[in-house]
């Protein structure tokens, strides 16, 4: 196992300098000339990336801003040379946010457009309804989707999520902070579906480990449009509570609840971003999360500790320094999310340069290749920051961030370490056959 | 938090639900009961109404309210033209068939969602109430735009009856609904009155939409579950009776928002369809209908 | 002894399974793919049309019965291991029991007040698909273990992750459905069926329990359809609640009506047709889900007997 390592580190030494000579050589070819740079690119037919997205159904905000980050990243890495010499070409399908769709489109990327790689989903549903026809046509799958079911073990060996740490991760990093600053008693509020229950599941484990408790657990449809009528449901005695929703009707469900505690006094309030993803701290009615504090993997609004390879992100992908549109400042970003997309695309051009990748027969050997990675260090291509990668259990692991509001918004508070996330793997892809 | 308290807050969310829902469950009782049709598409004209308002209120400068009042005269008028060319272009020519009409509102819904899909996209919006204060009840607090909700609900009720019981336009609709061929018979131009009728019913769900957008959120599969619950209501009422509509659309709206404290929301939709499956097979004539000959 | 209208007929509908098994040898992957799950789609409508085209009974809430096949294969293989043959036959037997149910309750009303119950009682099927999520998996659904994706008939190896196996299974099933259907529309049965379509108290009086026709009409057309959402099931290896949704039982409408209902190729075609129009749309915009609209309306408005009703009505009476 070691000199597998050994051998592919050597690898990507040999490749680095020779990308660093290639992209030399194209950066300023292209300063002459843009055109010169198809040459460059040689003739070989471009890399194709599949990208499933939820450009409609209830993903659709997520699915707009996870489009732009991938057409970002996929411009840089042309600009620079492309993979393995070969440009990229993103090949976007809308999966109307529907498993049923999902799965067609994975066939669709196999064996019409015949793409390289998929890659780009969030919702769970989608992901899980996916995987299958993902695994049988070998298709190399890369999910940017925050759910626990890849490290699981429910999925197959063509299924990755290497850009963005998974719920259970997050919760464990972050459930001692909150047991130590906000209270042990603790009311959940989730989504009636696979995503909700990731956080049931293991904040409930991750809190008991703390010595706290969860005094209830309220499940809420994801298309429900009104909200009110759950709240009765928090016990009195809570200390924390705990929210995260996703779907049309977040804001909605943040605005009840702030008219539901009124001005009387209320628990301290814990929620995931997804309940705030692509809407404005500055809406009216939101004076009230004045203080509460929320779960971000990636902070939307700059910090005074911000480091370059944030502002870098920032520019190419077009947000402002409150995470809005550079185009539109009402257009939010769903910015604890996109970064994955970023980091997924750098890690599959990792992957395909340490096995030479040149087309779909060596699509086995991509997967390998990507299994073989182990760490990546916070760099432009990993803004976020650094993370390790678990090649057995196809999931990596990073820093998360508790933000607290501040007029309007949000202020890091605390910030976890990688090691903080980690737990006993409870599968291993490797023994799958490819 | 105590029973007391609860059941407040339960009946103010429950009668907020029942607002609306009686207004967009009369229009589709309104159809059902003169056309004898069934209006799938009923939704879709609520969901429309919301995003007519949204658009008014967007593209209007100034206090929401100016924006909030010119939507409510907008936007049902918009979706009342829409239903009205709907019914002499489309269900005109299939002579109001029932089956026909429903496969065919089908369709409409989706051309209608899907249509908003590419012109408003697939984003949840807001729009920004007229008014806003709040209020503080000892044990929770509460929007005081919810309760005027309640309350422009109520006048716009009472505007409909007067229209069907007091005016001449509701004399000609009630005379059709009774016998349609003698209305024909006395000169009553049919065609037209369906029309109206149909219009009237898309712009009641439109209504209803508008009062309870500032609450909620914008969106283009919005309409799916007030069609559901609009549909039960009309069931439970007794198919076309106005009055049993009301009643029904009281009993679940207020219902709803207290059964779902004890029981999963899920759980309390599947037995309350389920009793509505069982009510119409049954007791075809609804629980507060009376027995058609 | 061609010119027969019956042997006409007959040697349509084989040379049409022949076609597609023909069909098979010049297929790109993707279409192979794609003719695949049209195949299961077109069981699915042809049992939807044997209520609708032929006993005259509109349902809305069909995607139930596809639900029930679909989960009753699913859900004893994910939750007991059972082997994929076993599972099929019992989804079937389920699906026809469930629709002996819900057809003695439901065939109480009539019109329109069918057309909703059928509507409701498949909403219920939905939701408790959902709220079931501990064993359905709800919205989020179930992959079907490794060992559910072959399997073994009297020696023989069927490997469901090829393609080529899963295209000819798919075939199979679709030509024994399209004669089974054939041999019902032509014998009595066929004929108590149109005979309650077209006047249900003239069929009564003449002595014929027109409750007891229907409920044969529901049960073989909701054992069809389970049968089709149990092969869809096996054949793809996920199951999730959306398969529950009312979107399905609006396809098998919208299938049946586009190629011609009371036919019995007709809702085969209408897959095909619509099945390729929606792939073709959603090149061009998000919103494919326009023309599903579009179409409803135009062939009510013009072409109510759909395309292969309108060629029969116009050329070939012979179509059954």
């Amino acid at each position: 196992m070691s000199d597998i390592i050994d051998k592919n580190i050597d690898q990507k030494k040999r490749k680095s300098l020779k990308e660093l000579a290639g992209a030399t050589g194209i950066a300023m070819a292209a300063q002459f000339n843009p055109a010169l740079v198809g040459h460059v690119f040689g003739s070989d037919r471009p890399i194709k990336v599949g990208m499933q997205l939820h450009r409609t159904g209830i993903g659709a905000s997520y699915g707009r801003w996870y489009e732009r980050t991938a057409a970002a990243t996929v411009n840089l890495i042309n600009q620079e040379g492309g993979i393995n010499g070969r440009p990229v070409e993103l090949i976007v399908e809308d999966d109307g946010t529907d498993p049923k769709r999902g799965a067609e489109v994975i066939e669709k990327f196999a064996t019409q457009h015949k793409t390289d790689v998929a890659y780009g989903t969030l919702f769970s549903h989608v992901v899980i309804g996916s995987s299958p026809r993902a695994g049988e046509l070998k298709l190399p799958y890369y999910v940017v989707s925050e759910g626990y079911h890849v490290a699981s073990g429910a999925l197959n060996r063509y299924v990755f999520q290497p850009g963005i740490t998974d719920v259970r991760s997050q919760m464990i990093s972050m459930a001692p902070w909150i047991a130590e600053n906000l209270g042990k008693k603790v009311t959940m509020i989730f989504p009636d579906y696979a995503f909700g229950y990731d956080h049931r599941d293991y904040f409930s484990l991750a809190i008991a480990e703390q010595g706290g408790e969860v005094l209830e657990m309220i499940p809420i449809p994801p298309t429900e449009s009104s909200f009110t009528r759950y709240f009765p449901k928090i016990p009195r005695e809570t200390e924390v509570l705990y929210h995260v929703l996703v779907g049309p009707g977040v804001l909605t469900f943040v605005k009840e609840l702030g008219q539901f505690f009124g001005t009387r006094e209320r628990p301290r309030i814990f929620g995931y971003i997804d309940s705030l993803e692509a809407v404005d701290f500055a809406t009216p009615q939101l004076e009230f999360l004045q203080g509460t504090h929320f779960w971000e993997a990636f902070p939307r609004y700059v910090q005074p500790n911000q480091t370059q390879h944030d502002q870098y992100f920032r520019g190419q992908v077009g947000v402002d320094q409150n995470g809005a549109s550079v185009n539109d400042p009402r257009d939010i970003s769903t910015y604890s999310h996109m970064f994955g997309c970023w980091e997924t695309l750098f890690i599959i051009k990792e992957a395909m340069e340490i096995c030479g990748y040149s087309g779909p027969e060596n699509r086995s050997d991509l997967v390998e290749a990507t299994e073989s990675l182990t760490e990546f260090p916070e760099s432009r291509n990993h803004p976020q920051g650094s993370k390790i990668f678990n090649g057995k259990i196809h999931q990596c692991f990073g820093i998360q961030h508790i933000s607290r509001v501040e007029d309007s918004r949000l202020n890091v508070v605390h910030t976890t370490s990688i090691e903080d996330g980690l737990y006993e793997p409870e599968t291993d892809y490797l023994q799958m056959s490819l | 938090m105590d029973l007391g308290p609860f059941l407040l807050l339960a009946s103010l969310e429950g009668l907020v639900q029942a607002a609306v829902l009686s207004l967009s469950a009369l229009g589709l009782c309104l159809v059902f009961g003169v056309l004898r049709v069934v209006n799938v598409a009923h939704g879709e004209f609520y969901m429309l109404g919301a995003v007519i308002a949204w658009l008014v209120s967007n593209t209007l400068i100034g206090h929401p309210l100016s924006g909030f009042l010119l939507a409510l005269l907008v936007a049902p008028l918009f979706v009342g033209v829409i239903a009205f060319l709907t019914d002499r272009m489309i269900l005109h020519k299939i002579n109001h068939s029932p089956e026909a009409t429903i496969v065919v509102t089908i369709g409409m819904l989706y051309v209608i969602q899907q249509s908003v899909l590419i012109g408003f996209g697939p984003d949840a919006r807001t729009i920004e109430p007229p008014f806003y204060f709040h209020i503080n009840f000892p044990w929770f607090g509460y929007s005081g735009y919810k309760l005027s909700v309640i309350l422009m609900a109520a006048v716009l009720l009472l505007m409909v009856w007067y229209v069907i019981s007091r005016t001449r336009l509701g004399l000609v609709m009630r005379a059709t609904q009774l016998d349609r061929e003698m209305a024909q018979v006395l000169g009553i131009p049919v065609g037209w009155v369906f029309g109206l009728v149909f219009a009237s019913g898309a712009m009641l769900a439109a209504l209803g939409s508008i009062l309870i957008a500032p609450i909620r959120q914008v969106h283009y599969l919005m309409g799916l579950d007030p069609l559901l619950m609009s549909f039960i209501v009309v069931i439970i009422g007794g198919l076309g009776s106005i009055r049993g509509a009301l009643m029904a659309a009281l009993l679940i709206g207020m219902s709803d928002g207290i059964i779902s404290m004890f029981f999963s929301p899920t759980l309390a939709k599947m037995f309350s369809t389920l009793l509505v499956a069982l009510v119409l097979i049954f007791k075809p004539e609804g629980l507060f209908g009376q027995r058609q000959s | 002894m061609i010119n027969n209208p019956s042997n006409r007929s007959v040697t349509l509908h084989i040379s049409a399974c022949l076609f597609l098994f023909l069909f098979s040898f010049i297929l790109s992957d993707y279409h192979q793919l794609i003719i695949t799950r049209i195949m299961i789609l077109s069981i699915f409508a042809l049992g939807y049309n044997v209520l609708f085209g032929y006993a005259g009974l509109l349902s809305l809430g069909h995607a139930l019965f596809f639900a029930c096949g679909f989960y009753a294969a699913g859900l004893p293989i994910y939750h007991l291991g059972w082997e994929v043959p076993f599972a099929f036959l019992f989804a079937i037997a389920i699906s026809a029991v469930v629709a002996t149910l819900i057809g003695a309750i439901a065939l109480r009303t009539h019109g329109v007040a069918f057309m909703i119950v059928t509507l409701m009682f498949s909403q219920v099927a939905y939701l408790t698909t959902l709220h079931f999520s501990d064993i359905t998996g709800g919205d989020e659904g179930l992959v079907l273990p490794e060992h559910a994706r072959s399997f073994e008939i009297i020696g023989v190896q069927f490997d469901l992750t090829s393609p080529q196996t899963r295209y000819y299974i798919a075939l199979g099933l679709l030509s024994v459905s399209v004669l089974a259907v054939y041999r019902w529309v032509n014998g009595g049965l066929g004929r108590e069926w149109v005979a309650v379509r077209e006047n249900e108290s003239r069929t009564r009086m003449l002595g014929y329990n027109t409750f007891l026709i229907k409920l044969k009409a529901m049960i073989i057309s909701g054992t069809l359809s389970g049968g089709a959402g149990a092969a869809y099931a096996l054949m793809f290896a996920y199951i999730g609640s959306t398969f529950a949704s009312i979107q399905y039982s609006i396809d098998a409408l919208l299938y049946t009506l586009l190629g011609g209902a009371g036919t019995v190729l007709g809702p085969i075609l209408g897959s095909f047709i619509m099945f390729y129009l929606i792939d073709f749309f959603s090149e061009y915009t998000t919103a494919y889900l326009l023309a599903t609209g579009v179409i409803l309306i135009l062939l009510m408005l013009f072409f109510p007997l759909g395309v292969l009703g309108t060629l029969k009505k116009k050329w070939f009476h012979w179509i059954p």
